[in-house]
């Protein structure tokens, strides 16, 4: 169905090919998930298969790329878009249209589909991908997750023969991802349509590849194996496989349930050492960084946050959790003085943030908005580190070496805008954590991150905790939620639904609750690192 | 096909192009006239359509923007006339030192005494293009430009893309703007004041533009543009007679706003462009093969709103055709302008629109909280579709044929795996 014959292909004025000699065959009715790290390509390959790169990037493409027998060399992507759908990693930046209706009508328009199809087939989008209540929406009013799926339906209503989706999940919450995967399976296993994914959050879809792609970067060649084959070698790998490797299971088991079969001898050994402690807690002697008290916000007739109390001290980490639009980031907003509230008060060591200037205001509160390449506009990576040491009055070099910590070896020369969603992310941090404010929130982090990126993240966020900063973290990343939270809140229609210790709140919902978790129930132990620690300890 | 489609303006509002259409004549009429009262008026029926019809959409928020531009041209347009202006005689505000510039540079004249008149015919012109940017706000408010777009016949492609873009670029500025803002506070940058406006200026557009290009390979990745192959002989007509027409128009839109330059304000010019451009449009649709989800209807309110529009601009062009006094402002003597009735009867024809157009009631731009996920089965997308229903959509291969369609497939959604007790 889509292959890739001798393809390299090289950035207009970069040195290095970003993919090199590329052979790669992907059958009809296969669920292939493209895996690799932060930068290394993937993105440039799934753009290849319907000639966007180099139709749209510029660049040498040398080599043939074939869909369904047509090479795009002779078609522009328009030509392909009967047999192709492809969805970005941004989905707000593919929108054609402005109301949610139309811009799933759109693709179906223009392969001139007759209107009584396109009418059913918008109708089974919405519901399949359960987008009826937004039909007539503006698409700039959704929240990410809904935008996300909204992309997804676009494609989906031209039924292609091809999908090719970079990172469908990442902006979804662990149920929503759930569905888009499992109705991307059906769409697979009963129509035999070719899906083509590249994904960071392997835990969520390896239960469902049938083959999967590594792609090592640096113009390496690909590795490409059954998903189990590359599970066992792989580099990158789910907390599942971690756990797989650390008790010694073969073959390794993709899904919670394979695992739960094999887990049993391994909890019985976990029985035997001690639970694991909760994360000690901050006594509530410290006095919170920042608080908030009955904040209301409403936009027109709608609730967003309804009279949420909320609270960070010294030293936590706080997972601010919930479905799509529950509330999340406009708390997050609130918090770093973006808006004001509608009633209720913010309060950051005991200074109203709308009221501060933006200058004071940033050693205060840092925020890493969803998006992070919102915050960039210099020329260069180095140029963006050095006006941010200049406008914030930091010794020079502070953000260049604090963006060495969270991710070493960054292309100084590049253009923000060239860099992977991994790397953008990366410097976003580092240009609001330099000025080291008490307060961090952070906004999805970890979309688009790798495992190696993310391990860093995770790493950094414990070390500024232990220091004393307060970090909230809005995130669907349970396996993140896992690793760094103390404390969890949990959102639903703008309302707090729980709020405690990280492991109790985690543990004791199913749509939260980590791989490990799942596997190792009813214990609560939430993270390879815990089991692994705990199984060193128990045998000496 | 028997599916009734249901009533597009009941739900959609106005059709666009009648919108574009209404505001163009405003802004027609706004550039043929420089009596303040007249412009004035323009400005005022247009923001009173705009409040009474606009939607809670962002897009609908865009002519308070306009506006403020408005203010600044006019304001610009002052300064400039001030400093290098040429020198009006009358009444002298304030001197200013002049200049003495080489011979070469005859015309040109910086510094020098500044008159009443000068500064009110300057404020005057300011006027006149900010109520010009204000008809265009209008437009924009009322109807987004992609819906424009969907109307616009794909036969000259790159011509499409080039006017998506062009069009999305406004709205895209506005709302770029409030991005940059929030951005600039978070890295503690000023947003107020002048150190404010000038590091915004290069972001919002630069992720404007950058918008824009993502907006145009992203039309390209989902068949915007797709050809039918078709004889050569009619591709050149298709072609040919859109680009010639097109110029016809260009030419006809220009006597129509430059009172005097051709005969008859250029309306035969702009009737026989619009026939060739209808003509090529006809002829170089066969190469595109496109269908319409929900088709924006032409009805007897957007007849209305178009010939409210239309008889805006023909009271202001009859005026002129007629000499009517009092449509240039009068600087010598300085008084106060006089209000020439049949251009402004015409003009508050314009308001008709805020009553016989029908409420947008789609667009309802309010953010609501999320719908929770859909609890028991849902459907694949692609209905059962009759073979004769769908029109081969092949580019150039005439024997490719749809993808297989679902049919009826149910997927059950079983609760999340791997529950935790």
């Amino acid at each position: 169905m889509i292959r890739f014959t001798d393809v390299t292909f090289t950035y207009a004025e970069a040195e290095e090919p970003t993919l090199r000699g590329i052979d790669l065959d992907i059958e009809e009715g296969e669920l292939c998930v493209v895996v690799g790290e932060t930068g290394s390509g993937k993105t440039t390959l799934l753009r290849a298969v319907n000639g966007l790169v180099p139709h749209f990037t510029g660049g040498r493409l040398s080599g043939d790329v074939r869909v369904d027998g047509r090479s795009t060399r002779e078609y522009p992507p328009r030509e392909l878009a009967d047999v192709v759908g492809v969805v970005g990693q941004n989905p707000a930046a593919s929108f054609v249209t402005d109301i949610v209706e139309d811009e799933l009508a759109y693709t179906m328009e223009n392969l001139g589909i007759a209107p009584a199809v396109m009418r059913r087939r918008v109708e089974d989008t919405l519901d399949l991908l359960g987008l009826h209540e937004l039909r007539s929406r503006p698409l700039s009013t959704l929240s990410g997750g809904q935008q996300q799926r909204v992309a997804i339906g676009a494609v989906l209503t031209a039924a292609p023969r091809v999908l090719v989706l970079d990172e469908p999940t990442s902006a979804l919450d662990p149920a929503a991802a759930e569905e888009v995967l499992a109705s991307l399976t059906r769409l697979v296993h009963d129509l035999g349509m070719t899906v083509v994914l590249a994904e960071h959050r392997l835990e969520r879809v390896i239960p469902f590849a049938d083959r999967m792609v590594l792609v090592p970067g640096r113009g390496e060649s690909l590795i490409v194996g059954t998903t189990a084959g590359i599970m066992e070698m792989s580099p990158v790998a789910p907390p599942i496989v971690e756990l797989a490797r650390l008790a010694g299971w073969s073959p390794v088991p993709l899904s919670v349930r394979d695992a739960r079969r094999l887990a049993d001898p391994l909890r019985r050994r976990l029985a035997r050492v001690a639970a694991p402690v909760p994360a000690p807690t901050p006594g509530p002697a410290l006095r919170p960084v920042a608080v908030a008290e009955r904040l209301s916000v409403s936009f027109g007739e709608v609730v967003a946050l309804d009279a949420v109390d909320f609270e960070v001290r010294p030293g936590e980490v706080v997972a601010v959790m919930g479905r799509n639009g529950s509330g999340k980031s406009t708390l997050l907003a609130h918090l770093a003085g973006l808006r004001r509230p509608t009633t209720g008060t913010v309060r950051v060591l005991g200074r109203a943030p709308t009221d501060l200037p933006p200058r004071r205001l940033i050693r205060l509160v840092g925020l890493v908005p969803q998006d992070a390449g919102m915050l960039l506009y210099g020329e260069t990576v180095a140029d963006e580190c050095v006006t941010a040491d200049h406008e914030t009055g930091l010794s020079p070099g502070t953000t260049a070496a604090m963006l060495e910590s969270v991710l070493p070896g960054m292309p100084m020369g590049h253009h923000p805008r060239d860099l992977s969603e991994g790397q953008r992310l990366a410097l976003a941090l580092a240009i609001v954590l330099a000025p080291a404010p008490p307060l961090v929130l952070l906004d999805e982090p970890t979309r688009g991150l790798d495992y190696p990126s993310k391990h860093r993240l995770v790493e950094l966020l414990r070390k500024m905790a232990a220091s004393g900063d307060c970090i909230v973290v809005a995130t669907h990343d349970v396996e993140l939620a896992a690793q760094v939270a103390t404390r969890a809140v949990v959102l639903a229609e703008g309302e707090v639904v729980s709020d405690g210790v990280a492991r109790d709140v985690v543990c004791h919902s199913p749509v939260f609750a980590p791989q490990v978790a799942k596997v190792l129930a009813p214990d609560p132990w939430l993270t390879v690192d815990e089991v692994r620690s705990a199984l060193a300890g128990a045998v000496p | 096909m028997s599916v009734r489609m249901p009533a597009a303006s009941a739900r959609r509002g106005l059709h666009p192009a009648a919108w574009w259409l209404w505001a163009g004549c405003m802004a027609g009429a706004a550039i043929r006239t420089t009596n303040p009262i007249l412009l004035a008026l323009i400005a005022s029926v247009a923001a009173f359509v705009v409040a009474a019809k606009r939607t809670s959409a962002p897009w609908s928020r865009s002519l308070v923007v306009f506006f403020r531009l408005g203010i600044v041209v006019i304001v610009l347009r002052v300064v400039i006339q001030i400093i290098f202006g040429n020198r009006l005689p009358g009444h002298v505000l304030f001197t200013l030192p002049e200049i003495p510039l080489p011979s070469w540079a005859q015309g040109v004249s910086i510094g020098g005494p500044v008159t009443v008149e000068a500064v009110v015919q300057a404020a005057v012109q300011g006027l006149r293009l900010a109520v010009v940017l204000i008809c265009f706000g209008a437009a924009n408010s009322l109807a987004s430009p992609y819906r424009l777009l969907r109307c616009l016949p794909a036969v000259l492609y790159e011509a499409g893309v080039a006017v998506t873009v062009s069009l999305a670029f406004a709205p895209e500025v506005v709302m770029a703007i409030a991005g940059v803002r929030d951005a600039r506070r978070l890295r503690g940058r000023p947003i107020r004041g002048l150190a404010g406006l000038r590091g915004m200026a290069i972001p919002v557009l630069e992720s404007a533009l950058d918008r824009s290009l993502q907006l145009a390979s992203s039309m390209d990745a989902r068949g915007y543009g797709r050809r039918v192959a078709v004889a050569q002989r009619t591709r050149w007509m298709g072609t040919g007679g859109t680009a010639v027409g097109l110029l016809l128009v260009i030419v006809g839109v220009y006597g129509a706003l430059d009172a005097g330059s051709l005969p008859a304000g250029g309306i035969p010019f702009l009737a026989a462009g619009a026939v060739l451009v209808g003509a090529g449009m006809a002829v170089g649709g066969r190469r595109t093969n496109r269908t319409r989800y929900r088709p924006d209807v032409w009805r007897i309110a957007e007849w209305a709103v178009g010939a409210s529009g239309v008889a805006a601009l023909s009271g202001m062009i009859v005026a002129g055709v007629f000499g009517v006094p009092g449509l240039q402002l009068q600087v010598y003597p300085l008084e106060f302008p006089p209000l020439p009735l049949l251009p402004a009867a015409g003009i508050l024809i314009g308001l008709l629109p805020a009553l016989v157009a029908p409420m947008d009631r789609s667009a309802s731009g309010t953010r609501t909280t999320a719908p929770p996920p859909p609890a028991d089965e849902v459907q694949a997308p692609g209905a059962p579709v009759p073979a004769s229903a769908t029109p081969a959509p092949a580019p150039t291969k005439p024997d490719a044929v749809q993808p297989p369609a679902p049919v009826g497939l149910r997927m059950p959604f079983g609760p999340v795996e791997g529950t935790v007790a």
